[in-house]
């Protein structure tokens, strides 16, 4: 027994174990049998096993799904390109302008403060400001920028951007602000002393080195975006949908198995999606 | 270990419970009213499940007080209610549903016929419920009319059977008659008909809610007003009915009729307390809750007439013994006049009637049921003023209201396409 546990590569194995059991049981479990489920054949209030293609086959011949499909990426992209400016501004500013670390550690808290409250919370303040009646309408009114309150600030595509951009920001942030901390500020004078101006510095020395920050940003917000499904419903007023809307209407209506194939349609896209977005990074390297 | 847990003798719990159940053995019998198992009875917990309409606290706490047993009570949407009826048996002992989601789940089994000669006030249901007749002469609404669900075979009889039959599916507790919901200040003009849903008028100002089979049948109540369309029967579409129905509703919201739908109760209140729909598919209990924070919303009876909804409780084919006394026990209580007296001061229908009224004022039951002017102030159960000297209930009375039901909420034969067209409509 002492003799085995020198072996290293038992010890090995052991060590790895427990996260291999967790994520196994936790991750590739419930996978699986989702897999398994988006086969099966769902009357109206049973499910029955099955293996046939038919929950995929109504998936890819309604016209519904791309339509839905795309909206999901068009949510994604939209959110991804305002997350990414006004994080990589948030976070350069905090990593370049601001001196001390004690201010930078202060202000970088600051940011993290909407994060104590519950994230459905945030979203839906966002209604009464945004409402026909609401502040924002209320205020531009008495200013008399306009005359009659502005119908698509909320239940549009615009109120669910905002309130994507509003959630998500600060997982572009931390990341792109970490990466930037960890630049040798000795490239930038370099660079000041090889005769480059302010932006040629920001173009050809920080943001390739911020690539890796800037790409696990990316991921978080692509892949948070892709699966959201209530952050659609309530500030759209139900009626955009994204394709977790789509798997959450089908459990509501106890259609199990056509749920499943949506949701391993989602998976695969989200997956594909992301292995395009490690072509242009090698994070491993990078970190 | 076993040592320290393990006890000999009487515990101080049991020696409890002994003394509890002989004092209530004791109090039965000088009372004159001696039930067998009452010893046992506060050992009973119900647990009944059902949408919000019904599932009240206050209930449970009567419950506990007139009868000695716990009923326990969730409360779920609509499509979670019928989720649950179909595939968890085993949670409840008490379905508090509505009958179209009866004609669903009746099939799967669940659930046990009740027999009728067990219910004290059978005799006094309302005749929608039984014969399906309102009053001898009026006709029997499209879809599925509760009567239609209401009788099965015997205690495990999985068909339905269109006369009284002596077991019945659910016992009626509930019903009413549904319409839009108008802000009458914000629209400034009378509203007479479904079609106005649609008006273009309120282009951005107008919702529906997205149940599909409750908000089908608004639409198709608005698709005849609009004369697009005379349905032969509204509950029971053809494919190419229902395609022409969400066809109509698609356009209208990609020219951006609506401002938005709704799915829980509390979002057709908010949507319209805010002022950002004036006019939408609405529940009785949501107007009471926009007129409690003092705006001006009215439920509002329409030409065409009304659609119409029942509710009652079922109980789980898993119940025997006991607990299936206790449950009998607590319907006939439910059927007694308290219940029933709670739900009509809510706006409501009690499916018995008579017992509710014993417990209701006068000007009460004249508000409520009799459409009459009120002659003081009328407040809901928990206190709120809901209306004052000299106004009436919108629609009148409940002859004119009930009376004017041209459809049920239903189950369509062809459910399961409008369902996947109805999450088109929504993603579309």
């Amino acid at each position: 027994m002492k003799k085995l546990l020198e072996n290293r590569n038992v010890t090995g194995w052991l060590m790895v174990s427990p996260l291999a059991a967790v994520l196994l049981v936790f991750l590739v479990m419930p996978i699986v049998l989702i897999v398994i489920v988006s086969f099966w054949r769902a009357t109206e209030f049973s499910i029955i096993p099955a293996f046939e293609w038919d929950n995929y086959a109504f998936l890819f011949g309604s016209p519904v799904t791309y339509a839905v499909f795309l909206n999901t990426f068009k949510y994604a992209f939209i959110t991804w390109a305002f997350t990414l400016i006004i994080g990589f501004t948030v976070a350069y500013y905090l990593a370049f302008h601001i001196r001390s670390l004690t201010w930078q550690v202060a202000l970088f808290l600051l940011c993290t403060i909407p994060f104590w409250t519950s994230n459905i919370i945030r979203m839906i303040s966002w209604i009464p400001f945004l409402g026909r009646n609401g502040i924002a309408n209320s205020t531009m009114m008495s200013w008399g920028v306009i005359d009659e309150p502005v119908e698509w600030l909320l239940f549009s595509d615009f109120a669910v951007i905002l309130a994507f951009v509003h959630l998500y920001t600060l997982f572009m942030v931390v990341p792109i602000f970490n990466t930037m901390m960890r630049i040798d500020k000795s490239l930038i004078e370099a660079a000041r002393d090889a005769g480059a101006n302010g932006a040629q510095i920001l173009w050809n020395v920080i943001i390739p080195l911020t690539k890796p920050g800037i790409m696990i940003g990316t991921i978080f917000v692509v892949t948070l975006v892709m699966g959201d499904f209530i952050t659609v419903r309530f500030m759209s007023g139900s009626q955009s949908a994204n394709v977790g809307r789509l798997i959450s209407n089908d459990i509501a209506l106890l259609q199990y198995p056509s749920a499943s194939a949506t949701a391993i349609v989602l998976l695969a896209t989200v997956l594909i999606t992301i292995g395009i977005l490690l072509r242009f990074v090698d994070i491993r390297k990078e970190l | 270990m076993t040592k320290f847990t393990s006890r000999t003798g009487l515990s101080r719990r049991a020696l409890l419970k002994g003394a509890a159940s002989t004092a209530i053995a004791a109090g039965s019998t000088t009372l004159g009213a001696p039930m067998l198992w009452a010893q046992n009875i506060k050992d009973v917990t119900i647990r009944q499940f059902g949408t919000g309409v019904s599932n009240l606290n206050d209930v449970a706490n009567k419950v506990k007080e007139d009868l000695g047993f716990t009923l326990e009570m969730t409360a779920l949407d609509t499509d979670s209610v019928t989720q649950r009826a179909a595939t968890q048996p085993n949670s409840f002992d008490i379905a508090d549903i509505e009958y179209f989601i009866c004609k669903k789940v009746w099939a799967a089994g669940n659930m046990q016929a009740m027999d009728t000669s067990k219910i004290a006030n059978y005799d006094k249901i309302a005749g929608t419920f039984r014969s399906g007749l309102l009053t001898p002469t009026s006709t029997i609404a499209q879809g599925t009319a509760p009567h239609t669900v209401g009788f099965t075979s015997g205690q495990n009889g999985t068909e339905f059977i269109q006369e009284e039959s002596g077991w019945m599916t659910l016992i009626p507790t509930i019903y009413n008659a549904d319409t839009l919901g108008i802000r009458p200040d914000l629209i400034g003009r009378p509203i007479n008909n479904w079609s106005e849903l649609l008006n273009p008028e309120f282009k951005g100002k107008a919702s529906i809610l997205d149940i599909s089979s409750i908000g089908i049948m608004d639409m198709a109540m608005v698709v005849e007003s609009m004369g697009e369309y005379t349905y032969p029967d509204k509950g029971n579409m053809t494919k190419e009915e229902i395609d022409l129905t969400l066809g109509i509703f698609t356009e209208a919201k990609k020219n951006g009729q609506f401002r938005a739908f709704w799915k829980s109760f509390d979002e057709s209140v908010n949507l319209m307390a805010s002022g950002e729909v004036v006019i939408q598919s609405m529940w009785s209990p949501a107007i009471t809750a926009v007129k409690s924070q003092g705006v001006p919303c009215v439920y509002q009876p329409l030409e065409e007439g009304y659609r119409s909804w029942g509710g009652g409780l079922g109980i789980s084919a898993a119940l025997s013994g006991l607990e299936l006394d206790a449950a009998y026990e607590y319907i006939n209580w439910y059927l007694s006049g308290w219940v029933g007296g709670y739900l009509m001061r809510q706006g409501y229908y009690s499916a018995v009637p008579e017992t509710s009224k014993e417990f209701m004022t006068a000007d009460e039951w004249g508000f409520w049921y009799e459409g009459k002017a009120a002659q003081g102030d009328i407040l809901s159960p928990t206190g709120d003023k809901l209306a004052g000297t000299g106004e009436v209930r919108d629609g009148g009375a409940f002859l004119d209201r009930m009376g004017s039901v041209v459809c049920w909420n239903s189950v369509m034969d062809e459910n399961q396409y409008m369902v996947r067209k109805w999450n088109e409509f929504i993603a579309a």
